[in-house]
């Protein structure tokens, strides 16, 4: 964790002259937006604070901002590879996948680490459920099909089990987010699902209404947090710069007051090898 | 109970009773109405919420999206302190088109894929409707098991049935509105009945006061009209002013009637006071004028003559009847007498008895007495005596005399009848006076004495004549008691 800070610090003062450089020189880009996708990798539906974190970035970046948000991650990534947006924040999982044509911006600190889990929630009243092989048979919530923690990794882990997971369950949907995965296993609607653990921690702190008729059953490996990513065709300026942005973010008060509402540490620029584990998990719903 | 309660009470507790009777039926039959619109409302409200659900519900369904389904029909009935209590569903589901719960708005108890009939019976009735709906509208129902109203409507893509939307209203729901408004229905009618109730009590005394009014001044009208009644008639020619003035008139009429009464007594009193007179200036003029005689005729032959003792006696004479005439006007009740027996009776009979007889009259006697009665015997002798001697001698020649004594209601009863001429009516009213213009041979003061007595004794007398005969009736009371009329005891 100490390490990650350290890091991040030292590439905050290596790319400081160039910024300097480039801020003396004017904007980044004098015409043109950044594009930023988002998706429900995190509590995207807090509009006030992406208005401040906004006008934060246009602020450092000299340029407009635009925050992109779709129901679903595939959206985001067509727009993407279309070009229609210059960065975003995605998952792990379509990263990996995507990999030839995405460029790895950067990293969130989560708890220090650019790291998080895949938490297996049930309803507070379900007292008898230990792991997923309990819920054979019952409802299911996945979040999104291109999550990792909300669909890749509990698919992975059925395999694991020896399991099919397309006849595991009585029933399975999506709802597209992580906090309405928490949502459905609080009502009763799912009898289990798979979530964020960072999105459940930061729900369970933000919103503890939320959370507290779920209760977590099991907690999968750590893996890379849904990084930012770049299209690859971006100018390597205006990746110098964001990423820049990003990861001086925690070394400024306005930044670090940012940072601790989206309950992270920072960003780091961060290895595509951090999602080596991610990939590996891919031939579980490999077709065939 | 009622009957006797003043309609100073009576009048504003009718109106009061009215003004409730109309408040409380008003009041039910708005309730009645307002209930009727009530479950129009609910229907009409569902009907609406199921039509705009079961419109966004096509995509969900038609993409599979459960939670997105769930969203939806969470979305009108989110827990909100603002819609508490209104029309919220108790229950929302939504089947598949294999009649599995899709999603319910509370999963816990009706889980997907659950059927809702093995969930809750109630159902069968919504499964059996929505087997049968043909058109794409809502449509209501009420379970006849629960009394819950059901909003079943399809969900319809392109003609093609997705699935059905079913909405359960509890009844509840409706009993809770239907209870609220009728209690602010019974808070309005009481506010209204506070407001008006005293307004017709006052209302109701204002009507009574005239009658109340009246009823005080005639109450006050006994036997006689009181000098001062202070009553006003009420002003106006509606009935209760007309009662008024009618009673003032008939007052002044009663007043009117009083003083020719009184005047009429009066002349009356002098009338008799006059032939009293009268009869007594003849009694004693009559042998005044022998005695005067006498006396002259004494004067002229001196005392020596035998003439003379003669006419002395003669003047004794006259003198006597004078006494006579004046000791029998001077009723004299206080003679000392023991109690009357049966034998004090039965020796009147044997003293008129020749007379009946020498008048060849029929004598019918019946005597009830027995013991002794706390009567003087002496004066009830005499009016035995007085009214028998009248009867022989009013009776016709080979007619009949009867006396009847007897005890009835703690009073002594003499009936005495003659079959004689009958009274005349306009005489029979001076009967009793002395002098009498029907005494025969007498001086015609034995009744006159006769009905002293009786009143003396604290009785009464009475006679009835007609063509049949003419009867005496007299009552004595042997104690303090007062006696009935003895009309009654005197048939036809």
């Amino acid at each position: 964790m100490k390490s990650g800070i350290r890091r991040s610090l030292l590439l905050g003062a290596l790319l400081s002259p160039a910024a300097g450089c480039l801020r003396a020189q004017g904007p980044v880009r004098a015409t043109a937006t950044f594009r930023i996708g988002l998706t429900p990798v995190f509590l995207d539906d807090q509009a006030a604070f992406l208005a401040v974190w906004r006008d934060y970035l246009e602020q450092r970046l000299r340029t407009s901002v635009v925050f992109v948000r779709r129901g679903n991650y595939r959206q985001i990534l067509e727009l993407l590879n279309e070009g229609a947006l210059d960065f975003a924040w995605v998952c792990g999982y379509p990263y990996v996948r995507h990999r030839p044509q995405l460029k790895l911006l950067a990293v969130p600190l989560y708890k220090g680490k650019p790291l998080y889990q895949s938490y297996l929630v049930v309803p507070r009243l379900d007292a008898a459920t230990r792991s997923i092989l309990d819920l054979r048979g019952k409802v299911f919530a996945y979040s999104d099909p291109d999550s990792n923690s909300g669909y890749l990794y509990p698919q992975y882990s059925l395999r694991q089990l020896k399991e099919t997971p397309s006849s595991f369950f009585g029933r399975t949907f999506f709802t597209w987010s992580h906090r309405a995965v928490v949502e459905a296993v609080a009502v009763g609607l799912a009898h289990g699902g798979a979530v964020d653990g960072y999105v459940w921690d930061t729900l369970s702190q933000m919103h503890p209404h939320l959370t507290a008729d779920t209760r977590v059953v099991q907690r999968s490996p750590e893996f890379g947090f849904p990084p930012f990513v770049a299209r690859s065709s971006i100018d390597a300026r205006s990746f110098a710069a964001v990423q820049e942005v990003l990861v001086r973010m925690a070394a400024e008060p306005e930044g670090r007051g940012l940072l601790k509402r989206l309950n992270l540490d920072g960003f780091v620029p961060g290895q595509p090898s951090l999602f080596d584990g991610v990939a590996a998990m891919l031939p579980a719903v490999a077709p065939g | 109970m009622l009957a006797n309660l003043s309609l100073s009470v009576k009048t504003p507790l009718r109106i009061a009773a009215l003004v409730i009777m109309t408040a409380v039926l008003v009041t039910a039959v708005l309730v009645a109405r307002e209930r009727e619109e009530l479950r129009r409302d609910l229907v009409s409200h569902s009907g609406n919420v199921a039509r705009v659900l079961t419109k966004t519900l096509i995509e969900p369904m038609a993409h599979d999206d459960a939670w997105r389904a769930f969203e939806i029909i969470n979305t009108p009935f989110r827990p909100n302190p603002d819609l508490e209590d209104k029309q919220v569903a108790e229950i929302v589901l939504v089947l598949d088109t294999g009649r599995r719960i899709y999603v319910s708005t509370n999963p816990r108890s009706y889980p997907m894929l659950g059927d809702p009939v093995r969930i809750d019976p109630d159902f069968a009735v919504v499964q059996r409707a929505s087997a049968d709906l043909a058109t794409s509208e809502p449509s209501a129902l009420v379970s006849p098991a629960s009394s819950r109203m059901y909003m079943v409507a399809p969900i319809l893509s392109d003609g093609v049935r997705l699935g059905t939307l079913v909405m359960g209203y509890s009844p509840s729901v409706f009993n809770r509105r239907f209870q609220r408004l009728i209690q602010q229905a019974a808070e309005v009618t009481l506010l209204v009945i506070a407001v008006l109730v005293p307004g017709g009590w006052y209302f109701g005394r204002r009507i009574a006061k005239p009658l109340i009014e009246l009823s005080g001044a005639m109450e006050k009208v006994g036997p006689q009209v009181p000098a001062h009644l202070d009553y006003v008639p009420p002003r106006g020619r509606d009935e209760i002013g007309r009662l008024g003035t009618e009673f003032e008139r008939m007052v002044q009429e009663l007043r009117r009637k009083e003083a020719l009464e009184r005047r009429m007594i009066a002349s009356d009193r002098l009338a008799a006071i006059g032939r009293l007179t009268a009869g007594i200036a003849h009694e004693i003029n009559n042998p005044l004028g022998g005695m005067l005689n006498a006396i002259s005729t004494y004067r002229r032959h001196g005392p020596d003559d035998p003439m003379a003792a003669k006419t002395l006696s003669l003047i004794e004479r006259g003198l006597l009847q004078i006494k006579e005439t004046v000791g029998a006007l001077l009723v004299e009740a206080k003679v000392e007498s023991h109690p009357l027996t049966r034998q004090d009776v039965e020796d009147t009979h044997l003293l008129v008895l020749p007379d009946a007889e020498a008048k060849d009259a029929r004598f019918e006697w019946s005597n009830e007495l027995d013991g002794p009665l706390s009567l003087p015997s002496t004066l009830t002798r005499q009016i035995l005596i007085n009214l028998l001697l009248n009867a022989v001698q009013a009776a016709r020649p080979g007619g009949f005399v009867s006396c009847t004594t007897g005890l009835r209601d703690g009073c002594l009863q003499i009936r005495v009848a003659n079959d004689g001429a009958p009274i005349p009516a306009d005489k029979l009213q001076y009967l009793f006076e002395p002098f009498s213009v029907l005494s025969g041979d007498g001086h015609g003061l034995g009744l006159w004495v006769t009905y002293q007595i009786v009143h003396q004794l604290g009785g009464r007398i009475d006679v009835r004549s007609d063509n049949n005969e003419t009867v005496f009736s007299v009552l004595l009371p042997l104690n303090e008691e007062k006696c009935h009329d003895p009309a009654e005891a005197v048939p036809g």
